[in-house]
C-alpha cells in the first residue's frame, strides 16, 4: 500500500524554482495497476524516482505499508528499494561486462543473497522469462526486448511488491513492445503492484486506473 | 554482500575495462620493481663490503703508528713525526694474553725479476701467521716457514698473476727470483683471487718481514694484524696493546688501534643508509601509480554513472559503493604489486646470474614495504573517487543528466 500525502518535491534552476511535484496526495493499493500519463515535464518521472526512494520530497508524507519513509536514514531507503522495490527504466541500465544472468543475479549478489539460493532464483527469473537460452550472453548480444526482459528479471527476482517502470516501451518496437507489456501485466496479476509511466494512451487504458499529471500536479 | 561477490565484482570491472587495468598495474608494477631492484643494489653493496671485510679476518685489530683522534679515520699525515713501530714491538704484543695470533705487514715496492722477465711489484713482509690472519690460500708450495718474528730467510711466496707473469706455465717452486739485489727461493704461490680491499692479492711477493726489511733498509713495521681470541675481548685487547707499545715508547701513546667491526659497522651505516634512501626514491614511483589510481578511478566513476546509479536504485547503500570502489582499486594495486614483485625477484635473479660476483639480494623488508606502499596508496587514493562515486545523485545518474 502506497500513500503519498501532500508532496512537494521542487528544484532550483538558476534563480527558478521549477515544481516537479506540486501538492500531490495519492493513494494506491497492493495489487494494483496504474499507469500514468501526461505531457513530457509534467513529473511523472519525478513522482515514480518519489515512490522508488532515489529522490527525496521536501514535503508531505510518503507512506509505504503502512510505514512513513520520508525521513529514513540513506542506508534504510537502501534497504526499502532493496525489499519492496523493483524498476524498469526505458533504457534498460544493464552493466554491459556482466552475463544476462549476472545482471539479474545483481540484486541479489548486493544483497548478500547465498550463492546457490542465488543461482535459483535467477534461473527461475530467467525461465519466467524464456531468458533460458540467452542466460549467459552479455547485453549487446540481445536484442531490445530481450535487454528489457533481462531488466524485468532483475527487478522481480528480489520479489518486491511495487514495480516501477517508466516507459518501459520507449525504446523497443511495437511487437516487443507489447510483448514487455504482457510481462508486466501478467506479473501485475501475479499480485505486484504496478506503476506504468507511458505517453501511449492505448497502453494506459489497458491498467486499473489513469494518473493524469500536469505541471507537477495530479489531475483529479 | 558476501566478500567473494565483491571481489569477483571487482576483478569483473577490471575486465570490463582492460586498458586502463593493464596500465594500471603497469605503473604499480614498475614501481613496486624498482624499490625490490634498487634496494637490491644497496643491500647488494652493503654485502659486498661486508664480504670484504670479513676476507681480512675476524676479530682483527689493526695496529698503525701515528695518533688519531678520529676513531676509524686515518692517522694524521701532520703534526709531530710519530715514534716507529718494530718488529721487537710486536714480538712484545705476541705474548699478550688474548691474543689468537699476529701478523706485523711491512710494505714497499720492488723491481722483480726471474730469468729475462722483470715486473716492479708490491713487495709484502709478514710471518707465517699471516696465511689464517689473512685467511688466504694456497695454489700450490707452502707459506712462509713458521719463524721467529725478527729472523729473516731467503723465501718467498708469489701472487697467481704475478707467478704466471714471470714463470708461464712453468713450475716456480724451488727457482730463484731476484728482489732488487736480494735473491730468494720462491716455496709457494697463492691461490688466484679477486681485489681485497683495494690490494690486489694477485700482483704481490710475500717474504718474511725481517727480510723485507732488510730490502727497504728499514727498521719500521707499516701495520700489525692482531687477532683476538674472541669477539668479547676485542675491547680488551685493544686496551692491552696500547699500553705495551705505550710503555715501549717511552709512556708516548703513538699508535692508533682500529678494530675490524667498528670501520664494519660504520660502512653498515651508510649503506644500510643508501639502501634506505634508495628504497625511498623509488617508493616516489610507487605514489605516482597511486596518484594514477586515483586519476583513473575518477574517469571510470564518471564513465560508470548510470552503473552506479543503478546499484543504487536496486538497493545498494553508500557504504556498499564506496566499498565496491575501493575493492577494485585495492585488487588493481594488489595485482600491480604482485606482478611488481615477480618483476623485481626476476630482474634480480638475472643481475645475479649476470654479476655473480656482487651479491645483490633484496632485502625482505623491501618486499613487505613494497606491497604494503603499494596496497596502502591503491586504497587511499581510491578513497576519494569512492566516495565520488558513492556521493552521485541516483536519479541524475540514471537519466544522464
Ligand atoms: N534534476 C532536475 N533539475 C532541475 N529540474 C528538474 C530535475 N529533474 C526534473 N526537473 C524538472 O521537473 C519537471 C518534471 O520532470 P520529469 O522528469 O518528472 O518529467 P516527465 O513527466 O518524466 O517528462 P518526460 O515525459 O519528458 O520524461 C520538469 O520540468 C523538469 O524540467
Ligand atoms: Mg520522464
Amino acid at each position: 500500500m502506497i500513500k503519498l500525502d501532500h508532496i512537494y518535491r521542487t528544484f532550483e534552476v538558476g534563480d527558478e524554482l521549477v515544481h516537479g511535484l506540486d501538492d500531490v496526495c495519492l493513494d494506491i493499493k497492493d495489487g494494483e495497476y496504474i499507469s500514468i500519463m501526461g505531457p513530457s515535464g509534467s513529473g511523472k518521472s519525478t513522482l515514480l524516482n518519489t515512490i522508488g526512494l532515489l529522490d527525496r520530497v521536501n514535503q508531505g508524507r510518503y507512506f509505504l505499508d503502512n510505514n512513513d519513509v520520508t525521513e529514513l536514514s540513506e542506508t534504510e531507503q537502501a534497504r526499502v528499494r532493496r525489499e519492496k522495490i523493483g524498476f524498469v527504466f526505458q533504457t534498460f541500465h544493464l552493466i554491459p561486462r556482466l552475463t544476462a544472468a549476472e545482471n539479474v543475479a545483481l540484486p541479489l549478489t548486493l544483497a548478500g543473497v547465498d550463492h546457490d539460493e542465488r543461482n535459483h532464483r535467477v534461473e527461475q527469473a530467467l525461465k519466467s522469462l524464456s531468458l533460458t537460452d540467452r542466460a549467459h550472453h552479455r547485453p549487446d548480444q540481445l536484442s531490445g526486448g530481450q535487454r528489457q526482459r533481462v531488466a524485468i528479471a532483475r527487478a522481480v527476482v528480489t520479489r518486491p511488491v511495487v514495480l516501477l517502470a517508466d516507459e518501459p516501451t520507449g525504446n523497443l518496437d511495437h511487437a516487443s513492445g507489447m510483448d514487455v507489456i504482457n510481462i508486466l501485466e501478467q506479473l501485475n496479476q501475479q499480485g505486484i503492484t504496478l506503476l506504468l509511466v507511458t505517453h501511449d494512451i492505448e497502453l494506459g487504458e489497458r491498467a486499473h486506473r489513469i494518473v493524469h499529471m500536469m505541471d507537477g500536479k495530479v489531475q483529479p | 554482500m558476501h566478500f567473494n561477490d565483491v571481489i569477483q565484482f571487482a576483478f569483473h570491472a577490471m575486465q570490463g575495462y582492460r586498458s586502463r587495468t593493464y596500465l594500471m598495474l603497469l605503473a604499480m608494477a614498475i614501481g613496486v620493481a624498482s624499490v625490490i631492484l634498487l634496494t637490491s643494489l644497496g643491500e647488494g653493496a652493503r654485502l659486498y663490503v661486508t664480504q670484504q671485510f670479513s676476507s681480512l679476518g675476524t676479530n682483527l685489530l689493526i695496529v698503525l703508528p701515528g695518533r688519531s683522534e678520529t676513531t676509524g679515520g686515518m692517522p694524521p699525515i701532520m703534526g709531530e713525526t710519530p715514534r716507529d713501530l718494530t718488529l721487537q714491538d710486536v714480538a712484545a704484543l705476541q705474548h699478550l694474553h688474548h691474543v689468537k695470533q699476529l701478523a706485523p705487514i711491512v710494505v714497499g715496492a720492488a723491481p722483480v725479476s726471474y730469468q729475462q722477465l722483470e715486473r716492479e711489484v708490491m713487495i709484502m713482509g709478514s710471518t707465517a701467521s699471516l696465511f689464517s690472519v689473512r685467511q688466504l690460500k694456497l695454489s700450490r708450495g707452502q707459506f712462509l716457514p713458521e719463524l721467529e718474528i725478527t729472523r729473516a730467510s731467503p723465501v718467498c711466496v708469489l701472487g697467481y698473476t704475478l707467478y704466471k707473469e714471470l714463470f708461464g706455465n712453468v713450475s716456480p717452486l724451488g727457482k730463484w727470483v731476484r728482489v732488487s739485489e736480494y735473491r730468494c727461493r720462491v716455496i709457494g704461490v697463492m691461490e688466484e683471487e679477486g681485489m681485497s680491499l683495494g690490494m690486489d692479492m694477485g700482483e704481490v711477493l710475500i717474504m718474511p718481514a725481517a727480510s723485507a726489511q732488510t730490502l727497504f733498509n728499514v727498521n719500521s713495521v707499516f701495520r700489525i694484524l692482531v687477532e683476538a681470541q674472541s669477539q668479547e675481548v676485542m675491547d680488551r685487547l685493544k686496551q692491552d696493546v696500547i699500553e705495551t707499545i705505550s710503555a715501549r715508547h717511552d709512556g708516548e701513546d703513538d699508535i692508533t688501534v682500529l678494530s675490524q667491526d667498528a670501520l664494519l659497522s660504520t660502512f653498515n651505516r651508510i649503506l644500510t643508509a643508501l639502501t634506505y634512501a634508495l628504497g625511498g626514491i623509488a617508493a616516489i614511483s610507487l605514489l605516482v601509480a597511486g596518484i594514477m589510481i586515483m586519476n583513473v578511478m575518477l574517469v571510470a566513476a564518471a564513465q560508470r554513472t548510470t552503473e552506479i546509479g543503478l546499484i543504487k536504485a536496486i538497493g545498494a547503500p553508500r557504504k556498499q559503493i564506496i566499498i565496491l570502489f575501493l575493492t577494485e582499486s585495492a585488487c588493481l594495486s594488489l595485482v600491480g604489486a604482485m606482478l611488481g614483485l615477480i618483476f623485481g625477484l626476476a630482474g634480480n635473479w638475472l643481475l645475479q646470474r649476470y654479476f655473480p660476483d656482487f651479491p645483490f639480494q633484496a632485502p625482505d623488508w623491501a618486499l613487505w614495504a613494497a606491497v604494503g606502499v603499494a596496497l596502502s596508496t591503491g586504497i587511499l587514493f581510491g578513497l576519494l573517487p569512492a566516495r565520488h562515486a558513492a556521493d552521485l545523485d541516483p536519479v541524475q545518474a540514471l537519466s544522464g543528466r
